[in-house]
């Protein structure tokens, strides 16, 4: 416990709070000291991505804490000592090396065994390859790798043409890099098309396998139209050809009959890495000038890495939708860009991914069950700084440009994908933790930790996008995006989303929402007024009894929904050319605290303001304020906010 | 002039026409006084009507026929392949001639008589509608008619509205201490505090630091009971000062005491052109790089510029709401930048202009009758080959930054995207009066008023209306700051993007957000009207209801 901190803005100069930082055993607390509102600010060691203590200066000692969610956080702390040590734990506390030490381990939600069960059920890939309509007649269900023999980061039920016999794909997963052999990802069940995935084989310079170009063969043949498959490798062609000299390498359209070989180019995760720190250095530039602004993010070149990714999607996407060709996808190991793109594909082709719980399938099929290695690419242990991608944070990224694009077409919102990304790296829930099902099963997480989807499925109400529609046709079948490089934007929801001032001021998602709950209210109203009044005319009792619900939120709506406290917050326009002559540093400061203070009052019922790591808890206040629950009190207060 | 002079062929048969978003058509086209047509051979439909003021640039190319393709100030690229070289040549040729005419009453305003409108119903916003309502408020402004016959200042409006305790005589002096006659004048009153924003051209101190004290007497009038205004020069500090050598200059710190000058340098004139063509040739680069992309739309500096025009008018609302301070802003003519700072500020501040009513009467106000010259600025557009000579699209930085406002403020602006792209075409092509000429001295010359028809009439009809309305607008009274920050800012894709990607899925959007709204709307209204409005009632409303069953 360290008094008299000072956390910083980043964005506006206002005020630093005063407040006191608390250590616990799993976040970060800090605790304003204005005594009305006592407003936290949480942030959860998982989250800790770098501390920095910097040189100290007259006001203090600054102690800088990145997260891995994109917040960026400036103490100032008055001793140098309290700073080093605060340090100190900080280090130990962020990188844990034993799952136990992780939060999931000891975050209970007071849930009894059963319901725990139930929560791990709620998802089941095994129901999603039924839903997709295998097994079926040229596809069956292969429990080969039950004990992790075959493959040690492939889960234990896999999919695999008929044809393809145990000693197919034995022959084949030993021709493969990991023993990740071919096996099915997506269905489509009205072509029979599929999208498959692997690993590189194993060719090097001139080697063959006949069981793997067998096992190619058996796919194409479970697409029995078709007269040849895609094998797409998403590695730039020369990455891929440096492999063949360490013995890996990409199939040689000689050896296998009826494939068409297409190389993507999607960098590889080192790339990527440098690409993500490139672009938040831009992020974090203090007051940029659009010229550095957007110099900055060409230089990163992110968009066009995310641009890259979803090119590769539409490909495949085209190939099972449109030629009714079956697609074999690989990079290296097949965890990394292949993940991405297969599950790029599967939003494009099939709108049931682009609903609630079809994305948390989407995920658990295609990220978790096949292997991706969350533990290493989002550091939940310490470990092998190089190993450490943003990988899933550009699907995730894919999707939300998708979104842009087709404003209707999927039923989960912007705030979604950032809850999920945010529990991507949380560690709070056991999901996301290990790198494959195999240690997974090791760790137990399913006896020892929860499940975030029955979670997210509960709040479900916070993550709908108001504009879909199931009938919508925007809603139907396959999503033709456009590519062309003005599409792509910097997401500012997701790297800058603690910098509020920087957001739109008013969020139409959010009025959208709160009409229709009230739409729906009002109609549930009507309808127990019509049923009173039916019984009222038959039975003519006094009227007396009827209790009415207000009907003036109405006119609360416009206000309350949108922000305006802070609409109301004029951003320095004076910081560009010197200093505003007249205003004098205490007239700036009593002007901005009386905004804070209101402001306050208004964070406290924002999940993202008020509790920043620990978001659920925030939402789960939501959740109760809701009007749904029936007694809904038209509020006097034109700045109470009921988003 | 006649315009059948111009016209060497007048019908062309057999032509394609290949536009945006449309497959490839076969027809006749068809070379008039002031539009091209072209209408299909089957079924005679009209496949194309456009105004030859729109066209911007005509480039011809000859394979085994011509092709002429069209390029115009609303960025859409037409081609038309065309059968036969001197019909080519000829029909080009009378493009290029009727799209640059410069005589205003020949212009297509001037004949346009749309069946349901009438030529007077211009409805003007005028200066005297403007006072009524400052007039309730406080007595220290006057109406001047010192400009009646437009001789103290050919850009100003007969009437001006200046501080009570001025005489006219005092502002015709004034007027000459301004450059073109621009002495500061109300441009807006904020209710909130009684403060002002002023406007005019720079002072015309000159090398020799003349000084004039009717100036000085005026702005020291503006102040009223206030110790403090501020001066917000749309030049650099090094700009002004340069300014001096050829005349011009700014305000003196030691001559207008209680007056602080704040330098912000917005880009105008040529720089700004400049800027527009080689955004619009980014936007037209199908090369699918985004290294280049981004590049490009760095190095052309739009965003910047309208990261700082936004900047400025921050700064100016924020002297007039935060620090209650009368404001005058101006830069060299006071008919640009000036303007568009003014008028952007004032829809930070004031709720009023952010209804479509009032937004008309900004740009009534603001640019038309302040005299941003529409004609100079507006003859060409991005595509143009000919020399720049007064192009400037300082008008289409103001709708920009208005758009950027409503994307960030999406529940505080009765108007939609849709109003500002169609402003973005009427300034450079129109059926309407509004934005023909450069002041209203030549507006009434030309009797403007008495022989078009008015955009406003046209656009205020109930059908007109709702296309142009936000279904999600609720009344803010408060002021709508935008953030500045370049992450915040992003490129007005449906007006650069307008005619190369389609908007489908977003206007889908915009249908359901109608529909949740407009569903929203009737529930309530029934519920109020039927059993919610009478149970809050007295239990009289109840009985009555029974009765028919009782």
């Amino acid at each position: 416990q360290v008094e008299n901190v000072r956390l910083l803005d980043r964005v506006s100069s206002r005020k630093a709070p005063v407040g006191t930082l608390y250590l616990t055993a799993t976040h970060v607390i800090f605790v304003e000291n204005v005594s009305e509102t006592r407003k936290e600010t949480w942030i959860l060691h998982s989250q800790i991505c770098a501390v920095e203590k910097q040189s100290t200066s007259a006001t203090g000692c600054p102690l800088l804490i990145r997260c891995k969610n994109y917040q960026v956080i400036q103490f100032i702390i008055l001793q140098e000592r309290d700073c080093h040590d605060v340090y100190i734990s900080l280090m130990r506390l962020s990188r844990p090396e034993k799952y136990e030490e992780l939060y999931c381990f000891s975050f209970n939600p007071n849930l009894d065994k059963e319901e725990r069960e139930q929560a791990w059920n709620f998802i089941d890939v095994k129901a999603e390859y039924k839903r997709m309509g295998v097994p079926v007649q040229l596809w069956y269900i292969t429990h080969l790798n039950r004990d992790y023999e075959v493959c040690d980061t492939y889960p234990t039920e896999l999919y695999a043409p008929t044809s393809a016999t145990p000693p197919i794909i034995i022959g084949s997963s030993k021709f493969r890099s990991r023993g990740r052999f071919p096996t099915l990802s997506y269905y489509n069940h009205d072509n029979h098309a599929s999208i498959c995935r692997s690993s590189q084989p194993l060719s090097g310079f001139s080697a063959r396998c006949l069981e793997d170009e067998q096992m190619l063969q058996a796919i194409m043949k479970a697409n029995p139209g078709s007269e040849f498959m895609y094998v797409v490798d998403t590695r730039p062609k020369l990455n891929a050809m440096a492999n063949r000299a360490a013995g890996k390498g990409y199939e040689n359209e000689d050896n296998y009959s009826n494939i068409k070989f297409q190389f993507i180019g999607i960098e590889n995760i080192h790339v990527m890495r440098n690409s993500l720190q490139k672009m938040l250095e831009v992020c974090e530039l203090k007051s940029p000038s659009m010229g550095d602004f957007l110099w900055g993010l060409e230089n990163s070149g992110w968009l066009k890495h995310i641009k890259a990714i979803l090119d590769a999607g539409i490909f495949i996407a085209k190939a099972v939708a449109e030629e009714a060709v079956s697609v074999l996808v690989h990079c290296s190991d097949g965890w990394d860009r292949t993940a991405q793109v297969c599950s790029v594909a599967s939003l494009l082709l099939d709108p049931y991914y682009r609903t609630l719980k079809g994305f948390m399938v989407l995920i658990e099929k295609d990220w978790v069950s096949f292997g991706h290695k969350f533990n290493h690419r989002y550091n939940h242990l310490d470990g092998d700084p190089k190993e450490v991608s943003p990988v899933i944070d550009q699907f995730i990224e894919c999707i939300w440009h998708l979104m842009e694009q087709f404003p209707c077409a999927f039923e989960y919102n912007e705030r979604f994908l950032v809850h999920v990304h945010n529990h991507i790296y949380s560690c709070q829930y056991g999901n996301f933790i290990c790198n494959s099902q195999k240690e997974r099963r090791e760790q137990r997480t399913h006896e020892r930790t929860h499940s975030l989807w029955p979670h997210m499925w509960k709040n479900s109400a916070d993550y709908m996008n108001p504009l879909y529609r199931p009938d919508h046709s925007q809603t139907q079948g396959v999503l033709r995006p456009d590519t062309a490089p003005y599409c792509f934007k910097f997401w500012r929801g997701m790297y800058n989303r603690f910098e509020k001032g920087l957001h739109p001021r008013q969020s139409v998602i959010d009025f959208l929402m709160a009409v229709k709950e009230e739409t729906q209210q009002l109609e549930e109203d009507l309808e127990i007024h019509e049923e009173k009044i039916a019984k009222l005319e038959k039975s003519q009792v006094n009227s007396n009894k009827i209790k009415a619900k207000p009907r003036d939120i109405n006119k609360h709506l416009g206000v309350s929904i949108s922000d305006n406290s802070i609409a109301n917050t004029p951003q320095d326009y004076t910081d560009t050319a010197g200093t505003f002559p007249s205003c004098s540093p205490s007239q700036l400061d009593e002007e901005s605290s009386v905004l804070i203070l209101t402001r306050d009052t208004l964070k406290s019922s924002d999940p993202d303001l008020s509790t920043n790591s620990d978001q659920e808890s925030g939402v789960a206040d939501l959740n109760c304020r809701s009007p749904s629950g029936g007694d809904f009190l038209p509020s006097e207060d034109s700045a109470k906010d009921p988003d | 002039m006649e315009f059948s002079e111009l016209i060497k062929t007048a019908n062309v048969d057999n032509v394609v026409l290949k536009q945006p978003f449309r497959p490839p058509v076969r027809g006749t086209l068809c070379v008039t006084s002031h539009h091209l047509l072209l209408s299909s051979r089957d079924g005679d439909t009209m496949e194309l009507l456009l105004l030859l003021r729109n066209i911007d640039a005509v480039e011809k190319r000859f394979v085994s026929s011509g092709t002429i393709t069209i390029k115009c100030k609303d960025l859409r690229i037409l081609q038309l392949d065309i059968p036969g070289m001197e019909e080519c040549l000829n029909i080009a040729s009378s493009i290029e001639a009727l799209s640059s005419l410069e005589t205003v009453t020949e212009m297509y305003p001037f004949f346009y008589r749309p069946l349901n409108l009438h030529l007077q119903e211009w409805g003007l916003h005028s200066p005297e509608r403007d006072f009524d309502q400052i007039a309730s408020q406080t007595d220290r402004w006057r109406l001047s008619c010192v400009n009646k016959d437009f001789s103290v200042c050919p850009s100003y409006p007969t009437a001006v509205i200046v501080p009570r305790s001025l005489e006219d005589e005092t502002l015709k002096k004034a007027a000459r201490f301004r450059q073109g006659g621009r002495f500061p004048v109300l441009s807006y009153y904020h209710r909130n505090n009684g403060m002002v924003i002023m406007r005019s051209s720079q002072p015309l101190v000159g090398a020799h630091r003349r000084r004039c004290k009717e100036d000085e007497l005026l702005l020291q009038a503006v102040l009223g009971g206030s110790d403090l205004g501020y001066i917000v020069d749309t030049r650099s500090a090094q700009l002004a000062k340069q300014a001096t050598l050829i005349g011009g200059g700014s305000e003196s710190k030691t001559n207008y005491i209680n007056w602080k000058r704040l330098h912000r340098n917005l880009e105008r004139g040529k720089v700004l052109q400049e800027s527009l063509i080689k955004l619009v040739e980014a936007c037209n680069d199908q090369s699918n790089n985004m290294d280049r992309w981004l590049s490009k739309l760095e190095n052309c500096k739009w965003l910047s510029y309208v990261s700082s025009a936004l900047i400025t008018a921050g700064l100016v609302a924020e002297c007039v709401e935060r620090e209650g301070c009368p404001v005058l802003v101006h830069g060299s003519e006071g008919t640009d930048t000036t303007l568009l700072v003014t008028s952007l500020a004032r829809l930070i501040l004031d709720p009023e202009c952010r209804t479509i009513s009032g937004f008309q009467e900004l740009i009534d106000r603001e640019w038309i009758q302040a005299g941003h010259p529409f004609q100079l600025r507006c003859a060409h557009s991005a595509f143009s080959h000919t020399r720049l000579r007064h192009e400037a699209p300082v008008f289409l930085l103001f709708l920009d930054c208005c758009w950027q406002l409503s994307r960030q403020f999406p529940l505080s602006l009765q108007f939609n995207e849709a109003l500002l792209t169609r402003l973005s075409q009427e300034v450079y092509a129109s059926n309407f009066g509004n934005f023909l000429c450069n002041s209203d001295k030549e507006r009434c010359a030309f009797r403007v008023k008495e022989n078009t028809n008015s955009l406003w009439a046209w656009i205020n009809r109930p059908c007109e209306l709702s296309k142009y309305t936000n279904p999600l607008y609720e009344c803010n009274s408060l002021a709508i700051w935008p953030s500045v920050n370049p992450q915040s800012l992003q490129l007005w894709q449906g007006l650069f993007f307008r005619w190369s990607h389609s908007t489908q899925h977003l206007d889908e959007a915009w249908e359901e957000i109608r529909l949740i709204v407009s569903e929203h709307k009737v529930k309530g209204n029934t519920d109020s009207t039927l059993p919610g409005g009478l149970n809050s009632q007295a239990p009289a409303g109840i009985s009555s209801v029974c009765e028919p069953c009782c």
